[in-house]
């Protein structure tokens, strides 16, 4: 006698209507798959009601979503919805709305009058915080998070300045960049003094490197050697202060280093700092505002040692 | 509707069949798109292909692993727009095989990043990032002073001219001289580069060091050309911008 119960009907069980199978679990009333494995039998629950419902709303809002969104494809162009909604639009839309929040007290960056900005204390308190802001995104990267420098990039918030440090100097920094690519960029360049011999090079690294101590001689081989070379841009003693992009060399402040060692790396390779321009990058009114927030690093740094 | 799939499941042919019936339509409606993809993505007249140093650097940026951590996508959505500038378009990674765009965002995002740092922010950034960014958690990449090796770059311009990057033959026959030539400005071999790929391409020494060529200059290229291969996003932000 075979085992298969379809071929033993247990004739104290109905066959169940809705799947033709024979036996009902008397413990959950449900249906039973018929499947049997050693006399356990496995429950054929049905199917939730929830999720049934959850897929019919599913199916029934991608129909409204092909209606109103833009969803079909049709060889070079698809179905635009009937709301007409482009996200890229509305990204620039935002863009404008952002912008224009601002722009009751960032339009009056847009004149670079320096002076009456800076006496104009309820306009300084929030543009100061956006300026931080502006700083930390484009800046700070090369200058510091507080304007402190980094190895090779100028110190912001002290007094020593290669190109000056009034807020319209600053401003046409930012225009045109240091060594940049456009064609009104500042340019200063330490030329690479590798013609020089040996000797040459250690007398005039030496002499360089007195000059901040005050004990350098003028007379010795690296004071003539200097005289002849490097005074045209970096003046007389290496004082400095011709706002040409050479930096004084009396005042510890070189930002690659005054130690013998540097010194003779710079005379051998020469330096081309860069910084590049930013009017591409950044509106008149950032580039001004940046200008006010940098000038004020140095003179809360002033104020701070006084 | 229940009823036929719970005898449908009985029939094992008929479920197959029905599985791969299912699937498929998922799977054209993701597809049908690409057959016409060349009409709908308009490339730019501007556009320029990555010259071979900046390709070199591109792969040496997937060796690093540096989509990980960093997108190369400005998505449309307005504070992106604000921070980074013009909404990314798809014609612009249309020449990168495979793209960059990349889904997470563990550093900045990079569409943008081309000019906006000097070389030698890179350099010492790739070199040491707490020696200029002290909070930064970006891995060091000492190791990209080594020199670059140039020897698959004609084949990899030419793979990537079958594949429709408009590589001519002449860019495929100079591709290792032109990466040399790339890092070394006011030099015949660097003006040539300029005249294959056009007047716009940054031709520095990248690393600092004109005599070598290595992995930092193809790295430096890269990350300085990005976001300048075309001029087609600025133009159409700056118009809706107004």
């Amino acid at each position: 006698m075979s085992d298969d119960p379809r071929l033993n009907p247990d004739p104290d069980h109905e066959i169940d209507a809705h799947t033709g199978h024979r036996e009902v679990d008397p413990v959950t009333g449900y249906d039973t798959t018929g499947h049997d494995w050693n006399g356990i039998r496995e429950l054929n629950t049905p199917f939730p009601k929830v999720a049934l419902w959850a897929m019919i709303l599913t199916f029934a809002y991608s129909v409204i979503a092909w209606i109103l969104l833009p969803a079909w494809p049709y060889g070079k162009d698809f179905t635009r919805g009937l709301l007409g909604l482009d996200q890229t639009e509305m990204a620039v839309e935002g863009y404008r709305a952002l912008t224009a929040d601002r722009s009751d007290w960032m339009a009056k960056f847009e004149a670079a009058n320096f002076p009456a900005l800076q006496a104009d204390d309820m306009l300084m308190l929030p543009a100061m915080a956006a300026a931080d802001r502006l700083f930390q995104d484009n800046c700070a990267a090369c200058h510091g998070a507080d304007g402190g420098g980094g190895p090779g990039f100028p110190v912001l918030n002290d007094d020593y300045w290669l190109w000056g440090g009034d807020p319209e100097t600053i401003a046409e920094t930012l225009h045109v960049g240091i060594n940049a690519t456009g064609a009104d960029t500042r340019f200063g360049q330490m030329p690479a003094f590798d013609w020089m011999e040996r000797g040459e090079l250690g007398a005039l690294a030496d002499y360089v490197t007195a000059l901040p101590q005050g004990n350098a001689d003028a007379d010795s081989e690296g004071g003539v050697l200097f005289a002849e070379n490097c005074s045209a841009c970096h003046a007389e003693g290496g004082i400095g202060g011709m706002e040409n992009g050479a930096p004084a060399l009396t005042d510890r402040a070189v930002i690659y280093g005054q130690d013998r060692a540097s010194v003779l790396e710079t005379l051998r390779r020469g330096r081309q700092g860069v910084m590049p321009a930013w009017s591409d990058r950044l509106t008149e009114a950032e580039i001004n505002l940046l200008a006010l927030y940098v000038a004020n690093l140095t003179q809360d740094d002033v104020e701070g040692q006084q | 509707m229940l009823r036929l799939h719970y005898n449908l499941e009985k029939l094992s042919m008929g479920l197959v069949v029905g599985i791969i019936v299912a699937a498929s339509i998922g799977g054209i409606v993701e597809i049908a798109p690409l057959f016409t993809i060349d009409e709908t993505v308009e490339i730019p007249d501007d556009m320029r292909p990555h010259t071979p140093l900046e390709l070199a650097g591109r792969e040496i940026y997937i060796r690093e692993g540096c989509y990980a951590c960093h997108s190369q996508m400005v998505r449309s959505l307005a504070d992106e727009l604000d921070r980074y500038g013009p909404y990314s378009l798809a014609a612009e990674s249309a020449y990168d095989h495979p793209m960059l765009w990349g889904s997470k965002r563990t550093g900045p995002d990079l569409a943008r990043l081309g000019e906006k740092y000097s070389d030698d922010w890179h350099s010492q950034h790739l070199i040491d990032p707490r020696s200029v960014v002290p909070a930064s958690i970006m891995p060091a990449y000492p190791w990209l002073a080594r020199p670059l090796d140039t020897e698959i770059l004609s084949d990899q311009l030419a793979t990537l001219a079958r594949l429709g990057v408009p590589y001519d033959a002449e860019m495929i026959e100079a591709a290792i001289t032109d990466a040399m030539g790339q890092s070394q400005p006011e030099t015949e071999a660097g003006d040539a580069v300029r005249e294959r790929y056009g007047a716009d391409v940054a031709v520095r020494a990248f690393d600092g060091d004109p005599a070598r060529l290595t992995e930092m200059d193809a790295v430096v290229a890269y990350l300085q050309s990005l976001g300048t291969l075309t001029n087609a996003p600025y133009e159409l932000f700056a118009e809706g911008a107004q």
